[in-house]
């Protein structure tokens, strides 16, 4: 269970993030959209400390962490809770597949090498590239770098697996099979937030969807009802953009 | 103008090797302690380690900022000054502390150049599953910023290899020594230094070749 209260971001004199208030199930998958620059990927990296926000508390599990009052073992342990998948994949460079999806067990939760390669390797089969492990980034395509990001996100066991816009660097040919793996993860009932253009798995995925504007969040439901009958209007005029195939 | 002794310069040859293993052992160990030291500079500029940071940026404008032949003269004259217990500082000692003083101040500014151009994003990758700054650093952008270094590192070994010679000022019977022995007790001035030259040459130009190897041995490494 994941929970948001009040939280804020401020850059200077911008406020990027102005009072979330989100509660999570576990296994929900909740997409986010808004227009550009709405903060939200500020959110998705406030929660697990990337950024640090200015004010709110931020729950995971049994863990809740003050924004106020954090020291650094509770950052740690909350980026540990959670896991992100990034638009530019960021896969480490210096480490094959298989290794980038080790790491964490090696380096984090301590497993012995053996174990977590292991592990990595039931994992690689899982996210269908098997054939990869000792693939180094430089040589995967855009789509096979990105489920190898989903990969190392799914070795870390996290409670949630925060996606920032995981398909909007890709290629159109690559763009189904990262979004085909993180159905299959929402099929398994992998607690997911995700930040995504891509409004056809909105429709079809998501528990939840919310529109987020402004560094509030504006209207939220499942994506049933707000697709179909959005109340704000910043919403409608927002999904008029992004679904032009339909009459809002 | 006089003809070159020829059979002179090939009988030095052999002469002046065996002073070699000197000039390359006092080269290997500056290169080593130089890269430590370095490597340590580097991560307190990067980190901006409070206090230790100043008086990094100190140690590097000094050591970068004054003649390596001044600084050995520092060590080898002027520490047992100061330092009674020292009184007589061994040549090789002093020869190795003044490079390696005087190459990791060149050296930590390239490491740090190499650690800042790590993609960010490879920091950001390493905090989201949950790494400590010292893993971070150790597992992912060490490893990188080694690639990045290497080449400028192999220089300034390369330099080093040649900045040895004048540890001849101390005293120190190495390549350059010995050379100038031999010349003066022979008079064959051009012979001995033009073959002293063509040894640091050989050495090198082998070096270079390493270099070379290095380099395209890193660029393949990461795309497998
Ligand atoms: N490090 C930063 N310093 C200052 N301003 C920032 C910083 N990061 C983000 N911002 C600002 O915060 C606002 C929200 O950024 P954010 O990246 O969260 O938007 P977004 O909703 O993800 O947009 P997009 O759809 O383009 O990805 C933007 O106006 C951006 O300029
Ligand atoms: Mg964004």
């Amino acid at each position: 269970m994941i929970r948001l209260k009040g939280l804020r971001k401020v850059y200077g004199r911008q406020t990027v993030l102005d009072g979330i208030d989100l509660d999570i199930a576990k296994g929900e998958i909740v997409v986010v959209i808004g227009p550009s620059g709405t903060g939200k990927s500020t959110l998705l990296r406030c929660i697990n400390f990337l950024e640090k926000p200015t004010a709110g508390e931020i729950t995971v599990g049994d863990l809740t962490v003050d924004a106020c009052s954090t020291s650094r073992k509770d950052i740690l342990a909350l980026r540990r809770r959670t896991a992100f998948v990034f638009q530019n994949y960021a896969l480490f460079a210096n480490k094959n597949a298989l290794d980038n999806i080790a790491e964490r067990l090696i380096v984090v939760d301590k497993w012995p090498k053996e174990k977590a390669r292991e592990k990595a390797r039931e994992i690689l089969q899982r996210i269908g590239l098997g054939d990869k492990a000792e693939a180094y980034p430089a040589s995967l395509s855009g789509g096979q770098q990105q489920r190898v990001g989903i990969g190392r996100a799914m070795a870390t066991g996290a409670e949630v697996i925060l996606f920032d816009e995981p398909t909007s660097s890709l290629d159109p040919e690559w763009v189904e099979e990262v979004l085909g793996l993180m159905k299959q993860l929402a099929s398994e009932h992998q607690t997911m937030v995700v930040v995504t253009h891509e409004m056809s798995f909105a429709r079809d995925v998501a528990d939840r969807v919310i529109f987020v504007d402004g560094g509030r969040i504006v209207e939220q439901g499942p994506p049933s009802e707000l697709f179909s009958n959005p109340q704000d209007p910043r919403t409608r005029d927002f999904l008029r953009k992004v679904l032009p195939d339909q009459t809002v | 103008m006089n003809v070159l002794d020829f059979d002179y310069m090939l009988g030095l040859i052999p002469v002046l090797l065996k002073y070699l293993p000197l000039t390359l052992e006092m080269a290997a160990a500056g290169m080593v302690l130089a890269l430590i030291l370095a490597c340590l500079l580097a991560v307190i500029r990067v980190l901006k380690v409070p206090v230790l940071n100043r008086f990094t940026m100190l140690f590097i404008s000094f050591f970068r900022g004054t003649p390596l032949l001044v600084q050995l003269f520092l060590f080898y004259y002027g520490l047992p000054q100061l330092v009674s217990s020292l009184t007589a500082i061994n040549g090789i000692t002093a020869t190795i502390m003044g490079l390696t003083m005087h190459f990791s101040a060149y050296m930590a500014e390239s490491i740090r150049a190499a650690i800042v151009g790590v993609d960010r994003s490879q920091t950001e990758a390493a905090l989201s599953i949950g790494m400590t700054n010292a893993q971070l650093m150790r597992r992912i952008i060490l490893p990188q910023a080694t690639r990045i270094a290497v080449p400028t590192l192999m220089n300034y070994f390369i330099d080093m290899i040649k900045a040895t010679s004048l540890a001849f000022t101390l005293g120190v019977t190495e390549l350059m020594g010995a050379t100038q022995k031999e010349a003066a007790g022979s008079f064959l001035y051009f012979e001995a230094f033009i073959i002293v030259a063509i040894i640091y040459w050989v050495i090198v130009e082998m070096l270079s070749w390493l270099q070379r190897y290095l380099e395209h041995r890193l660029n393949k490494a990461y795309s497998r």
